[in-house]
């Protein structure tokens, strides 16, 4: 019963960790893949976003084997530590965005940035090279966040297969609501949802740090669980203090 | 140099570049901060042997490098 709970508990947080950290970093690929799609024509920037894909698949299938060969505490430890640091920056700028101190992501912004700067460039001929480079690059360079999860999540919990699943699922999700309602994705609360990848992505690089340096956390893969929970009510109390701090830095000034 | 050194020269400083602003980026303090707990955590379990103080310290270290990291970021808006 305790190792069904065990089980349960580990690969529910890998499963959501995976899959909010698939859609938010796809919702911004989609995001450029409409602007270029829009701009300069849908073909090349298809071929852009197959080839970024395959890509991407061939680098997990290559990489993520390879790592399940190294030592598990050496694994755990580095998993750990780029999880860590990873989660950390995510929950940083969330908390900010949550408490007035940054801009919120605005995926009208990007998307206005990107057709500004493709316009700008040479018309097409045959082959749309601008457009074909653009959706390359933006599904690529997002892409690799969400390998990065999957491979780290993945090889760590030794459940590559369901994270690259999940990942997928994630994707194609994404693409089809952005192709069914065919514009950007700017009513999907992605702030909340970088703060939930944010808890859990410290969670687990807390988590296998300790396992890296041989700490034994009390109950398992439960103290995961705990993790997520202290971490979500020091998420909240950080944003709390940071709007008190910051109203009564505008009330001294005004 | 040959077109093909050049490219892999090219393929190696992107590898690093990547990897440079995935960890540090902005926030230089939380990868300092980083590991400075992990070598604080692995004093506390393998050379002094003290679980329980690993325990504790490793998730309040993290707390403290975000709590550092964003003050920071909210003195650097208020001098803006």
């Amino acid at each position: 019963m305790l190792i069904a709970t065990n089980v349960t508990s580990g690969v529910a947080v890998l499963v959501v960790a995976v899959f909010l950290t698939s859609c938010v970093e796809m919702i911004e690929a989609l995001t450029i893949v409409l602007a270029v799609g829009h701009t300069r024509g849908w073909r090349s920037c298809v071929e852009g976003v197959g080839a970024a894909l395959v890509a991407l698949v061939v680098l997990v299938a290559v990489v993520g084997p390879a790592l399940v060969r190294v030592p598990l505490s050496t694994l755990h430890l580095v998993i750990g530590v780029i999880l860590l640091i990873f989660g950390m920056q995510w929950l940083r700028k969330a908390i900010l965005r949550s408490s007035g101190l940054k801009e919120k992501n605005d995926e009208d912004v990007r998307y206005e940035r990107t057709v500004a700067s493709l316009e700008t460039s040479e018309p097409a001929k045959r082959r749309d090279q601008v457009a074909f480079v653009v959706a390359f690059k933006g599904v690529f360079l997002e892409g690799l966040e969400v390998v990065i999860a999957v491979i780290t999540l993945g090889t760590s919990a030794h459940r590559l297969g369901l994270a690259a699943l999940v990942a997928a699922i994630a994707v194609v999700l994404v693409g089809v609501v952005g192709a069914v309602v065919s514009k950007r994705l700017t009513k999907v609360p992605e702030n909340a949802m970088k703060m939930g990848v944010g808890i859990l992505l410290t969670s687990y690089g807390t988590f296998w740090t300790g396992e890296g340096l041989k700490v034994r956390w009390p109950g398992a893969d439960v103290g995961l669980l705990v993790l997520v929970g202290v971490y979500a009510v020091v998420t909240w109390l950080f944003i709390v203090a940071l709007r008190r701090r910051s109203g009564a830095i505008l009330e001294v000034t005004s | 140099m040959s077109d093909k050194s050049s490219w892999l020269l090219r393929v190696v400083k992107g590898f690093a570049m990547f990897w440079w602003d995935f960890l540090v980026g902005d926030t230089p303090e939380l990868f300092v901060a980083t590991l400075v707990l992990v070598g604080f955590v692995a004093l506390c379990r393998i050379v002094w042997q003290l679980n329980t103080l690993a325990l504790v310290v490793l998730p309040l270290l993290c707390v403290t490098a975000l709590g550092l990291s964003l003050d920071r970021a909210q003195r650097a808006t208020r001098k803006k």
